[in-house]
């Protein structure tokens, strides 16, 4: 294995893979930070031009547009609540609050900060665990994620807000309905189409990302009347407004190591992927938090920032688990890296480390100088990014609506896609007016999307009976950590109000 | 003048296409440029196929120049309704397509079918396989139809599309040459290859019903078996590999990749397209872009695609009515 390493190692050292690192780094930050525009466009941009370089220049090349396109989707979530990729999304949860409050460079300056240190973590277990983790990935069935997606909607209340949790509730279904429209995998039959052929594929994460986030947003600011002035409460972040101190670090550092060691974990699965893993290291965190800081949540709590920047970009490192030790793509992105492989005549698989060591491991080597880049190339422009604020509304309102059409159209090439897009906004703008909150909508698309599909998968798998629940050890486990969060909050209250019948009956 | 032209290249193309001496000595194409309709998004099986034949054509000089256009929705039935729609301006277009225009259009996912357009040629095609673990139990498919008939429901099969697709179809298909109920077929339906290729070495499913170049791919990679694939005879790539009709199955499938005109489009025009489109087998670009994908040859142009097509159509057809499906 060492000497695996060391080739690795000399390979990710060549002058020129050290410049592909830079250059996708660069490229991935710039086009994930265009909000619409995630590392799936970002990557298959990059198709042809991989053509022309050796395997190990290649891939290093992809991996560096990827996560590069992972680290700069998080500022457009934070400057103008328009997530630069879905993976993104939940860090507007937070980072748009601080930015309103005139905290943008400390957001970025943290978003950066958790995301190096994401990615960074992810890359040192992936070169010392790559092939043992592989069984990791393996352990999953359908019966595991059903009961790992249930776990992450009992963080539903994370994403509530001003203690609506009813209106929360009503959100998250509203959203797992969304998610039941188009062809149905496990029975074949279309739901919900209304015999509208555009239907028929469902409606994408991206786009209900983007119309409720992205485009919802701008019309809420344009029916402010904010249009028209200049954005004169916005002043020009200055460079010390970037500074943490020290209580601050103390208070993030535990969420962000155990949001990259959790959000890695998510992404080594094939069936979860960094969106995922953002979601559920948010609930997560929100459940851990003590009292006090639980209600920053959603208004701008850095344990909320820091935890889904940790996340997502260690699950996308973590997604090269299955890519190369077993040749299993995880998401669409991966997907695409696959191909590429494969076009090079490189099969992923166990014996990819044995057979190829040099590819195997300078990628994963390429990984930690990749994220070094990053946070290098990006600390330094966060005063200048974060003047994209003092852009007056009237430019910065149409570009963001450019930006984000041109980013879902490029994925599905459909121009349904953009009136659905108007139509969903319409909705949002409507439903926020309400003040229902979106994000437990997306939280219900995604998670109950999934949560459906593995329970009818498991189903299938257990002839329609649940024994499934208690018959397998995973899964039992999950539940049983499942049911301790949704129940605990309530034993406890219980505890208290005995505790304090207790004492007043003393005295 | 110029119909006594045209009768002749069709004489020329003819003689071309029967003697097997493509491309070499035939009349240079008169078509100069391709534009392709894809009728799903970017980096999909439809997209490369366009690109890549694309790709081909334009390097070996078949074509001067190849323009792409992707345009999804529907499972492909917005680009078939686009071109018949503008049809009378679409002589220059080619719409790439595979089996699933022919499953869709039997379970109505679109009102149209291949005979609402001009079928040119199928191009390659792809197999489907089944495959297991490394350490299964299974050696060939007759242990696995000795186990589906002793109790169908302890047989679990992984596939990467949605239930009534050809995955499905075509595990369907093989137990029913077994003389087994294909209704009974287990089937675990995922949304994309890879995803039902860890259901299978997570041990949940028994069998992963795929395509033979993917299934080939994995095998390279040691930790699954190719049990048994659906072709005809056995392929160049794999030569080890046993047929269903081996195993003494008999049950064939094949999944084409072809490409189809505007209905419009007239007879010698579309002559034209299967000629260029034959050429192109002999060059070494052609080659250079078939090796990198792992793509097997097929080529039945015009009649003898909608021949085939109807075949194809009748044998789902018949299946997917004993499954419930239609």
């Amino acid at each position: 294995m060492f000497e695996g390493v060391f080739t690795g190692l000399s390979t990710a050292l060549m002058p020129f893979n050290l410049m592909m690192v830079v250059l996708g780094c660069f490229a991935g930050t710039f086009i994930g930070m265009l909000p619409g525009l995630g590392p799936i466009s970002a990557v298959a941009l990059m198709i042809p031009i991989t053509y022309t370089l050796d395997p190990s220049s290649g891939i290093i090349l992809m991996a560096g547009v990827y996560y590069g396109a992972v680290f700069g989707g998080s500022t457009s979530s934070i400057l103008i609540n328009a997530p630069g990729c879905a993976s993104t999304l939940v860090t507007t949860f937070d980072g748009y609050p601080l930015a309103q409050k005139n905290q943008a460079g400390k957001a970025l300056a943290l978003a950066a900060y958790s995301s190096f240190c994401g990615g960074t973590v992810g890359a040192i277990i992936l070169i010392f665990a790559a092939p043992a983790l592989a069984s990791v990935s393996l352990s999953f069935q359908s019966s595991d994620y059903f009961a790992l997606m249930l776990l992450g909607l009992t963080s539903v209340a994370a994403f509530s807000g001003k203690g609506q949790v009813i209106k929360a509730m009503m959100m998250t279904v509203f959203g797992l309905m969304i998610a039941t429209v188009g062809n149905d995998v496990i029975t074949g039959a279309p739901r919900y189409t209304f015999g509208k052929m555009d239907l028929v594929d469902g409606i994408s994460f991206l786009l209900l990302a983007m119309a409720t986030f992205a485009l919802a947003e701008v019309m809420m600011t344009i029916m402010r009347g904010k249009m028209f002035s200049t954005s004169e409460t916005m002043q020009p972040v200055a460079l010390s407004s970037m500074k943490l101190s020290l209580d601050e670090v103390k208070e993030v550092a535990p969420t962000v190591a155990r949001s990259s060691v959790f959000g890695f974990i998510v992404g080594v699965l094939p069936g979860a992927g960094a969106t995922i893993a953002s979601f559920l290291a948010y609930g997560l965190e929100r459940n851990l938090a003590p009292e006090r800081l639980r209600k920053m949540f959603g208004k701008g709590a850095l344990r909320g920032l820091a935890a889904p920047e940790a996340a997502n970009n260690a699950a996308s490192t973590g997604s090269f688990v299955p890519l190369l030790t077993l040749g299993i793509p995880g998401s669409g992105t991966t997907a695409i890296m696959l191909g590429a492989l494969i076009a090079y005549g490189i099969q992923p698989g166990p014996r990819l480390y044995v057979d190829h060591p040099d590819v195997f491991w300078s990628v994963i080597i390429s990984m930690y100088f990749g994220n070094l880049v990053l946070l290098v190339l990006n600390l330094p422009l966060i005063p200048y990014i974060s003047r994209l604020l003092a852009i007056p509304a009237q430019i910065l309102n149409p570009l963001i609506i450019f930006f984000s059409i041109i980013g879902v159209y490029l994925v599905s090439f459909n121009t349904f896609d953009i009136q659905m897009m108007v139509f969903i906004t319409l909705l949002a703008v409507g439903l926020k007016m309400l003040d229902f909150p979106m994000a437990p909508m997306l939280l219900g698309f995604i998670l109950g999307g999934m949560l459906e599909k593995n329970l009818s998968r498991a189903l299938v798998v257990s002839d329609g009976s649940f024994d499934f629940l208690w018959n397998r050890p995973l899964t039992f486990s999950i539940m049983s950590v499942t049911l301790i969060i949704l129940l605990l909050p309530w034993i406890l209250n219980l505890g208290k109000q005995l505790g304090t019948k207790l004492l007043s009956a003393a005295d | 003048m110029l119909k006594q032209f045209k009768t002749k290249k069709r004489m020329l193309l003819t003689a071309a296409l029967m003697s097997g001496l493509l491309g070499a000595g035939a009349a240079h194409a008169e078509i100069d440029s391709i534009h392709f309709l894809i009728p799903g998004g970017a980096g999909g099986g439809w997209d490369g196929t366009a690109r890549g034949t694309g790709e081909a054509l334009t390097n070996a000089g078949l074509i001067e120049t190849a323009s792409f256009e992707n345009m999804s929705g529907g499972g492909g039935g917005k680009a078939i309704a686009h071109l018949i729609e503008i049809s009378d301006q679409a002589h220059g277009t080619l719409m790439v397509n595979s089996t699933p225009i022919v499953i869709r259009s039997l379970s109505k996912v679109f009102p149209q079918s291949f005979r609402d357009l001009t079928p040119i040629a199928a191009t390659i095609g792809d197999f489907g396989a089944f495959v297991v673990k490394a350490d299964s139990k299974y050696q060939n498919f007759s242990d696995v139809v000795a186990d589906y008939k002793m109790d169908p429901r302890s047989v679990i099969i992984a596939g990467g599309s949605a239930r009534g697709s050809m995955d499905h179809l075509v595990a369907a298909m093989a137990f029913k040459a077994a003389g087994a109920n294909p209704n009974k077929v287990k089937y675990l339906a995922f949304d994309g290859g890879g995803k039902a290729m860890a259901s299978l070495l997570s041990g949940e499913a028994g069998l992963l019903s795929t395509g033979f170049s993917e299934a080939l791919a994995l095998a390279t990679a040691g930790e699954v078996r190719i049990l048994v694939m659906t072709g005809d005879q056995r392929s160049d790539a794999a030569p080890s590999v046993q047929t269903l009709k081996e195993q003494g199955y008999d049950a064939a499938f094949v999944n084409w990749r072809g490409f189809f005109g505007a209905p419009s489009l007239s007879d010698a025009d579309a002559d034209e397209y299967a000629q260029t489109l034959a050429q192109m087998y002999d060059t070494a670009e052609w080659e250079k872009v078939r090796a990198r994908n792992g793509w097997t040859e097929i080529f039945k142009p015009r009649a003898e695609f909608v021949t085939f097509l109807e075949q194809q159509e009748e044998v789902i057809g018949n299946l997917m009515r004993e499954l419930g499906f239609l």
